[in-house]
């Protein structure tokens, strides 16, 4: 029986994550924890999080979860999602800068004023449904078309240094990594808990996906 | 590829049911949250709005398990505004499965607490509601003030300059409603969206008056809000939020269908 950990390191709803993993699974236990034997013991881990990197990287160390999160990263599938998909980055320029846990090489950047095409301002946070091109198969992705809508809700965005990482990307209005993979990681910068039809498939993907990226 | 603008349906709850208010006065009832938001869902609606106007403590516990109920079955961003005061009051709304909360008077009574719960939350959690009502007469510059306590209370403060101060402070999100414009289905108020849209940099949700499909792609369209929240049109079965976006969508404005 698989058991996924969802990683409680105090940043934000944990409750939502929670509740669609378990909407998707018929077998599977899902725990919400901040034990490190808990989460190295799981099948599954998700790292999720909302708010400010500074908390985020502070909340780990305090908890000893650095160590515990690459570790895991390392072993066995394993998603990270928004906050929990920037601090897999090397450093991030919010709160003047955070050396982040560098399991991806790059840099988390803020995004600048712009306008799309037609002239119009996009405002920062980007908040709202926004469309997903898959830039690679993966079997996260099963299931979902070509550039479904996600939810997110971010200020910052993931710039990694291999663009062989990016998964998926979107548009705001310049291409952005929405999502990254590599062996047996993924992570999104969406909020897939929240993104219903689509959102649930990808975390039905993630309870039944056994850590191979192809 | 774009990002999509959004449409908000948004349920009054009193005592652990839906209801509107017209004007925030006369109230019919219109059923239960967790059917609703489920309808809702269905539907397409982006995301969920819930108005706490229960005005006890005791009956807050209500709320608590409505948002509790529906996180565990809708699976889209959930908002709880309504007597959100302290930060004690977020946390729980957040536990129990929100995603947002709005804060309107307490942001009024003490600016700072706003700052306080987006340093705690994150901006991207923190959304100011104002209830803006024009004060200027016909042949004057438009200008908008802010009121509480259901619109009763006026506050001497500038509507666009109060968003502006709120977004400094780190509010994520803008929730727009017109008192004049509420409940009165005659449409937004498009020259107060446009003027706060135009003056923040984060996302605008207006609100009030929406009477039919047209009023919504105005509101984006010439008010440059960033998502509609609407309530007695979609309540009593008038109008499906699918068949709003399909309007809007046939207006060129990208939606989420």
């Amino acid at each position: 029986m698989h058991r996924i950990a969802v990683i409680d390191y105090g940043m934000g709803n944990l409750r939502s994550v929670s509740k669609a993993l378990e909407a998707v699974s018929n077998n599977a236990s899902v725990v919400v924890t901040s034990d490190p034997q808990t989460i190295l013991s799981a099948s599954h881990v998700l790292f999720p999080g909302v708010g400010a990197i500074r908390d985020c990287m502070a909340e780990l160390k305090h908890l000893e979860l650095e160590h515990v999160i690459k570790q895991a990263a390392q072993e066995k599938p394993f998603l990270g999602i928004c906050l929990g998909m920037q601090a897999l980055l090397t450093h991030s320029e919010e709160n003047n800068g955070v050396n982040t846990l560098d399991i991806f090489t790059g840099e988390v950047k803020l995004f600048q004023p712009a306008k799309n095409a037609d002239g119009e301002k996009l405002k920062v946070p980007h908040m709202g449904w926004n469309q997903v091109h898959q830039t690679c198969p993966h079997p996260l992705w099963k299931g979902i078309e070509q550039n479904s809508r996600f939810y997110f809700v971010h200020s910052f965005y993931a710039v990694p240094e291999d663009k062989r990482v990016i998964a998926g990307t979107s548009a705001y209005p310049d291409d952005f990594a929405a999502a990254l993979y590599k062996d047996n990681i993924f992570a999104a910068q969406f909020h897939p808990e929240k993104s219903q039809r689509a959102g649930l498939q990808l975390l039905e993907n993630f309870v039944n996906w056994d850590g191979q990226s192809s | 590829m774009a990002l999509a603008k959004r449409i908000i349906p948004c349920l009054d709850v009193d005592g652990g049911r839906v209801v509107k208010g017209v004007q925030f006065v006369d109230i019919r009832d219109a059923g239960d949250p967790i059917e609703v938001a489920k309808r809702y869902d269905q539907q397409g609606a982006d995301e969920i709005t819930f108005l706490d106007i229960t005005a006890t403590h005791a009956e807050r516990d209500t709320m608590v398990h409505v948002v509790e109920a529906v996180a565990s079955q809708v699976f889209i961003p959930l908002t709880v505004g309504g007597g959100i005061r302290t930060v004690e009051d977020i946390r729980r709304m957040l536990n129990a499965g929100a995603d947002k909360v709005g804060i309107n008077s307490a942001a009024v009574n003490n600016p700072e607490f706003v700052r306080e719960a987006a340093e705690k939350f994150g901006s991207q959690c923190i959304v100011v509601a104002i209830d803006a009502k024009k004060v200027s007469a016909e042949n004057e510059t438009d200008k908008w003030e802010i009121f509480t306590h259901g619109g009763r209370k006026p506050t001497g403060i500038d509507a666009v300059e109060w968003a502006k101060k709120m977004v400094d402070y780190g509010a994520g999100e803008i929730l727009l409603t017109s008192m004049d414009k509420d409940g009165t289905k005659s449409g937004f108020d498009l020259a107060l969206t446009r003027a706060v849209s135009d003056a923040v940099n984060v996302p605008v949700i207006a609100s009030g008056g929406v009477g039919k499909l047209q009023d919504l792609t105005d509101g984006i369209k010439l008010g440059h809000a960033d998502a509609v929240l609407a309530a007695s049109i979609f309540h009593f079965g008038e109008h499906t939020v699918e068949e709003a976006k399909q309007q809007m969508a046939a207006q060129g404005i990208e939606v989420r269908l």
